[in-house]
């Protein structure tokens, strides 16, 4: 072999024992859009039940497992496996590095995944059924109430947090490690810097969910009381532990998200990002805040005053550097030479709805307000604006923005612009409704209502199916540009778009960078 | 095209117009209530005014900065400050919504000197309420979900209150602090009425406070909020509030039907009586799992079955305890041994059982003290 460089394996070996880095970001993103696909179609199960108020399609206890797998896999399953295979395919080429800094381990950490989540949707087939107790999982519904398949679930999140834990890892070595000469922290690309803080924050709290879900086991199998008052344990306390890592959990998902949103705005804006230093300030800001904010979740389970006013005050400041970003994001358009392609209106689009998804997270943080929002629709809107329209609409304009690159290949734009309208259109109809009924009174994780929510469930009903439907285009469209789509052959695929995955050649080859590149100008300028 | 758009449109705009169509926060009737409204309302607007002062400089720009009308790209990327001004002037906005907040929730969390204590348990999927106090015979009762089976399976019509109405509502006087002390039994429930503002974790082992005086009588409705197992939907709250005289004389009435079920529970009762009051307590406790005819369905089938039918005290022990691991629960703590003793003589007698047993409520008392 020598100096010769070698292509990929041929047949599924390519695929099992690939330490490629664009390989195994490809594996991630497929596998994470079939789970994005399988999620999806729990909660159309959920939104055809609440179609009507009365029972008319599946069981309560089969209800609570929907929401349940619903929440699992869309968190766990889509969004943080999409984002990671973003990472793989990006993070080497931003930085001049010839692949990732741990490329075994990279392999393992994918290849653990799917055998997890096979495990955690077997359990739809076990005696007593799949989990049903909420993504949020709280004791003692998961533990001394819960069904027999709580032991898989377990041991699902376990290998999960592994995965996790050895993905960032291998980000931070590699960022720390493998950047080409020159490119020095403060001109790495934005996506870059989200992605090595969300690292750091996936290192902190991942080990604190294990943390969590060994001690359920614990209850379950081996006598304790973690979470028992009846043996001196607390069942508040596994809310505690659960936040501790929800809570940076949540900007886990949106920081890369906020990362990808800032290469692409000014690449069709055709002007450098508003504010390079302050984004990057912002994201540290958020992750920091991220680690005192996690009781905010918890404000009617009779914390003591001080405890809700510490944490209301803390969760109220999010929104400066959150502030800050939109703010940036939006000088950055502001007299540049814009145009609309489906990555620039997946990112309107995520700027717009994201921004409303803020503001009602700022209402949230207000803890009297809370006492009427905690556990309703309202916050169900919330956060779906946040992670749908926050990290899927970011997620899928990556995908248009990169796949080009990727495979040599042109999407087809107007398939492109028409899943933007589709999604845009039928994710509000489904989620700004649940803002009404929410503040009007109905609880979330209920599978039949009052009648007087009727109307407004219809409506949102009838937008998921829409949204639902529109993510099928996206998959067409995603493999017509695979198979069929026009080559394109230009290094630079977008003429505005910066940074040096533009500078090797379109399809991207095998191997990038074996020899480092020349770090041409600070980020930030062009 | 163009009506069919047209035609669409109407269709999603129509529920906002409808009249019965909730779409913000009540600000019900207490003083909590509206002030909680208040703040509601001051930071959704203060967040209106920013939304709407940041999306049209977007909007303009996207108007204005198109390249297909030829606008070329400045290339500025940073201004110290403007960067300064818009880290500050948010901060000195949130300290403005901050003030508010915090007066609201030290309101909130005054619960003292209340003139009436409620102790309210969660249980799967009901509440129990007991009033505590400290003279005359206790009174403490179960609310349940009144909607038929019929209703839910959509094989009868729905009520007006359909999900929202229980057999026994929490009965508390007008003008009156009154203090709830929240616990739950099994799983973690939320004891939630919008129009009263209260919500509040019960959680087993733990006792939350939350209070409220209501100054207008009326019925006003809510539901368990947290997440509680397959029956989560279907545990409302309702709390009736009476004025002072109307709820005396209720307690009254209540502490006198407590006396005789006492007193009750020391006779021999008729075996039709039994009967009765058996169905009673079947068709509230037991229906929803083991059906209308004893056929079975979450639960175990009741006709025929060799537990029912067979040796009385591991019956009762299966009604008392509960089955750990499965959706059978203890109804040991739920059920007075008069009740106790005319469910298990209806199930041994009832849907062809046949068994001839009677069990009185001397007998319960017996097997339970040994």
């Amino acid at each position: 072999m020598g100096a010769h460089h070698h292509g990929p394996a041929q047949g599924i070996s390519r695929w099992l024992f690939t330490t490629n880095h664009k390989d195994i970001g490809t594996m991630y993103l497929w596998f994470s859009f079939a789970m994005f696909l399988l999620g999806g179609f729990f909660a159309m199960v959920i939104r055809a039940e609440l179609f009507q108020p009365g029972m008319q399609l599946v069981e309560p206890g089969f209800f609570n497992q929907m929401t349940t797998l619903h929440g699992l896999v869309m968190v766990f399953g889509a969004i943080m496996p999409s984002f990671v295979g973003l990472a793989n395919w990006l993070i080497p080429m931003m930085i001049g590095a010839p692949d990732m800094a741990l490329p075994r381990m990279n392999n393992w950490s994918f290849w653990i995944l799917p055998p997890a989540f096979l495990m955690l949707a077997s359990t739809l087939f076990m005696e007593g059924g799949a989990p049903a107790f909420g993504w949020t999982f709280y004791a003692p519904l998961s533990t001394t109430y819960a069904a027999p398949s709580v032991t898989f679930f377990i041991f699902a999140i376990h290998i999960l947090g592994v995965s996790s834990i050895m993905g960032s890892i291998n980000i931070i070595a590699t960022v720390m490690n493998m950047r080409a000469p020159g490119m020095t922290y403060m001109k790495m690309p934005l996506f870059v810097w989200t992605w090595l803080i969300t690292a750091f924050l996936l290192v902190a709290v991942m080990p604190v969910l294990a943390g969590a879900v060994t001690m359920m086991l614990m209850d379950i199998h081996f006598g304790t009381s973690f979470f028992s008052a009846a043996g001196g344990g607390d069942p508040v306390l596994f809310q505690h532990i659960f936040w501790f890592f929800g809570h940076p959990e949540v900007y886990i998902i949106i920081l890369p998200a906020f990362g990808v949103v800032s290469q692409i705005i000014p690449a069709f804006s055709r002007k450098p990002l508003f504010g390079y230093a302050s984004m990057v300030y912002a994201t540290a800001s958020i992750a920091f805040l991220s680690f005192i904010v996690w009781a905010h979740h918890m404000y009617t389970v009779g914390m003591p005053i001080a405890g809700e006013l510490f944490f209301m005050y803390a969760t109220m400041l999010i929104a400066v550097p959150t502030g800050v970003k939109v703010f940036n994001w939006i000088s950055t358009m502001w007299r540049g030479a814009l145009s609309f392609e489906t990555p620039m209106l997946f990112c309107i689009g995520f700027l717009i709805l994201f921004t409303l998804g803020g503001f009602t997270g700022l209402m949230l943080s207000i803890a009297p307000a809370d006492f009427q929002y905690h556990d309703t629709y309202f916050v169900v809107a919330h956060f779906h604006y946040v992670m749908v329209a926050g990290a899927v609409f970011s997620m899928t304009a990556a995908i248009y923005y990169w796949l080009p690159k990727w495979c040599g290949r042109m999407y087809s734009e107007a398939m492109g612009k028409t899943h933007f309208w589709i999604s845009f259109i039928g994710f509000n109809i489904t989620f700004f409704p649940q803002h009404f009924v929410g503040l009007a009174g109905m609880p979330r994780r209920i599978p039949d209502y009052a009648l007087q929510f009727a109307d407004f469930n219809m409506m949102s009903s009838i937008g998921a199916f829409i949204y639902g439907a529109s993510q099928l285009l996206f998959l067409y469209n995603v493999i017509a540009t695979i198979v069929a789509g026009k080559p394109v052959s230009d290094e630079k695929v977008w003429d505005g778009a910066e940074g040096l995955e533009w500078t090797v050649p379109t399809p991207a080859p095998y191997h990038t960078f074996e020899e480092p590149p020349a770090v041409p100008k600070p980020a930030g300028t062009i | 095209m163009g009506k069919v758009f047209s035609g669409a449109i109407l269709t999603f705009l129509a529920p906002l117009a409808a009249a019965q169509n909730q779409v913000n926060m009540s600000p019900g009737v207490t003083e909590i209530g509206a002030d909680i409204f208040e703040l509601h309302m001051l930071i959704m607007w203060i967040c209106v005014v920013i939304g709407v002062a940041v999306f049209a400089v977007m909007f303009y720009s996207i108007y204005a900065h198109r390249k297909s009308k030829g606008h070329q790209a400045s290339q500025f990327h940073e201004s110290t400050k403007v960067e300064v001004a818009w880290t500050v002037v948010p901060f000195l906005i949130l300290i403005a919504m901050a003030v508010p907040a915090t007066s609201t929730l030290l309101e909130v969390y005054d619960n003292d000197e209340a003139e009436l204590d409620i102790l309210i348990t969660g249980y799967q999927w009901k509440w129990k309420y007991e009033y505590l106090e400290e003279s005359g015979e206790p009174v403490a009762f179960f609310s349940n979900l009144a909607t038929s089976q019929e209703e839910i399976y959509n094989t009868d019509k729905k009520g007006d209150n359909y999900l929202l109405e229980v057999d026994e509502p929490l009965v508390i006087p007008t003008n009156t602090k009154v203090r709830f002390l929240i616990t739950a039994n099994d799983v973690i429930h939320s004891w939630w009425v919008p129009e009263i503002a209260v919500k509040r974790d019960a959680i087993p082992g733990f006792i939350n406070e939350a209070w409220t005086r209501v100054p207008e009588e009326g019925i006003y409705r809510g539901q368990c909020t947290e997440l509680c197992g397959s029956y989560h939907g279907f545990m409302p709250v309702v709390v009736h509030a009476v004025p002072r005289g109307e709820f005396d004389a209720w307690m009254a009435a209540k502490r006198g039907a407590a006396v005789a079920q006492t007193q009750l529970a020391m006779q021999t009762l008729s075996v039709d009586d039994l009967m009765d009051q058996g169905k009673a307590v079947y068709d509230s406790a037991c229906l929803a799992c083991h059906g209308a005819q004893g056929q079975g369905g979450i639960g175990n089938a009741i006709a025929g079955s060799a537990v029912v039918m067979g040796d009385l005290s591991s019956h009762m022990a299966v009604v008392a305890k509960g089955v750990s691991g499965t959706a059978m629960q203890a109804f040991g703590g739920q059920l007075n041994d008069v009740e106790m003793a005319a469910v298990l003589t209806y199930q041994r007698n009832a849907f062809g059982n046949n068994t001839g047993d009677v069990v009185q409520p001397g007998d319960v008392t017996g097997m339970k003290n040994g």
